[in-house]
C-alpha cells in the first residue's frame, strides 16, 4: 500500500476553515501553531477566487528530512513523515526547506524563543506509546491506530480535502472530475499522472 | 632528427600531457548521503488491538497489516460521496 497523501480540490473548497478547526480540536494544537491552513488566491474576485487547504504533504522525498541536522525525521510504512520531538532542536532548517510552509514553531519562552517543531502528523501520532498521554501531548491524536483517517479530511463538509491512500483518493478525484464533465484542463493528480482510457463524459456544464 | 623537430615533438607531448591532465579530475558534485533516523522507534498502527482505544470504529486483527489496510480503505472510500448516494 499505502502512500498516505492529501489532495485538495480547489473547485470545491469554500474556505470554511473546517479542516483547520478540526485539526486544532483533534490534536489540541497550541496557540500560534497552525498545522493546517487555508490559502486563498484572487480573494474577492468573482469567478476567480480559489482556495486550497495546505498542510504537510508527507512528501515521498521529503526535503525536511534531508536537511535535518539531527535526523529526527522518519517515514512510516504508510508513507507518513513524522519526527521525534525529543530529538528536535528547533533550528528551523526544515521550515526553510519545506515548499509548503508546513513546519511550525511554537513560542517557547518570553523572548520569542523558538520551540520544537510541530507539524501535521496525518493524525498518526508519533514515536511514543500509542494512545499514551505523552503521545497526545507531543504529537496529538493517533487516528490511524484507531483505523481512522485524518480528522481534517474526514470532517471536510464539501469533501474538497481528501486524505488517505494516494491511489484511492486519486480514483475518487478522477471520478469527480469526469462527473463534472471536465478533463485534462483541471489541475491535480489526473493531470499530472494521466487518467483512464475512454472516460465517460458528463453533460456539458455539469457541476459536481 | 633536427633540434627543431625534437623541440616540436617535446612541445606536443607537453601539450597532450597538460590537456589530458584534466581527465583525471575528481567529480566536483558532492554526493549527499541520506541521514538515518536517530530517534525513538514507533509502533505500527496495526500492532494495536482495535479495542486499545475507546474511539476505534474499525475492526482488524491485531498485528495483521492487510486487515488494517482493508479497514482503512473502507473508511477511505467513504469519502467518495458518489458511491454513498448512488
Amino acid at each position: 500500500m499505502a502512500r498516505m497523501k492529501f489532495l485538495c480540490d480547489a473547485e470545491r473548497c469554500i474556505e470554511c476553515n473546517g479542516c483547520v478547526t478540526a485539526c486544532k480540536n483533534e490534536n489540541e494544537v497550541p496557540w500560534g501553531v497552525n498545522r493546517r491552513r487555508v490559502v486563498t488566491i484572487n480573494d474577492g474576485v468573482v469567478g476567480a477566487e480559489k482556495s486550497i487547504s495546505v498542510a504537510c504533504m508527507h512528501c515521498s522525498d521529503a526535503p525536511c528530512m534531508a536537511v535535518c541536522p539531527v535526523d529526527c525525521f522518519y517515514r512510516t510504512d504508510e508513507g507518513v513523515v513524522l519526527h521525534d520531538k525529543d530529538l528536535c532542536i528547533g533550528c528551523g532548517y526544515c521550515f526553510y526547506a519545506c515548499p509548503f510552509g508546513a513546519p511550525q514553531f511554537p513560542q517557547a519562552g518570553a523572548f520569542g524563543l523558538r520551540g520544537k517543531m510541530d507539524k501535521c502528523t496525518f493524525c498518526a501520532g508519533g514515536p511514543e506509546k500509542d494512545f499514551s498521554k505523552e503521545e497526545f501531548a507531543k504529537y496529538g491524536s493517533n487516528r490511524l491506530a484507531q483505523g481512522k483517517l485524518p480528522a481534517c479530511a474526514e470532517m471536510c463538509s464539501t469533501k474538497a480535502l481528501l486524505g488517505g491512500d494516494g491511489d484511492v483518493i486519486a480514483d475518487i478525484y478522477r471520478q469527480r472530475v469526469f462527473k463534472r464533465g471536465k478533463g485534462s484542463e483541471v489541475w491535480g493528480w489526473g493531470t499530472a499522472y494521466g487518467k483512464p482510457d475512454q472516460p465517460k463524459a458528463a453533460p456539458a456544464g455539469a457541476k459536481s | 632528427m633536427t633540434t627543431v623537430r625534437r623541440l616540436t615533438l617535446a612541445c606536443a607531448a607537453i601539450a597532450v600531457a597538460v590537456g589530458l591532465s584534466a581527465c583525471g579530475e575528481r567529480d566536483q558534485v558532492t554526493v549527499y548521503k541520506q541521514g538515518k533516523y536517530q530517534g525513538k522507534p514507533d509502533t505500527k498502527p496495526w500492532e494495536n488491538d482495535p479495542g486499545a482505544s475507546l474511539y476505534t470504529s474499525s475492526k482488524w486483527n491485531k498485528g495483521d497489516k492487510t486487515s488494517w489496510e482493508s479497514a482503512v480503505k473502507t473508511r477511505n472510500l467513504a469519502q467518495n460521496e458518489y458511491t454513498r448516494v448512488e
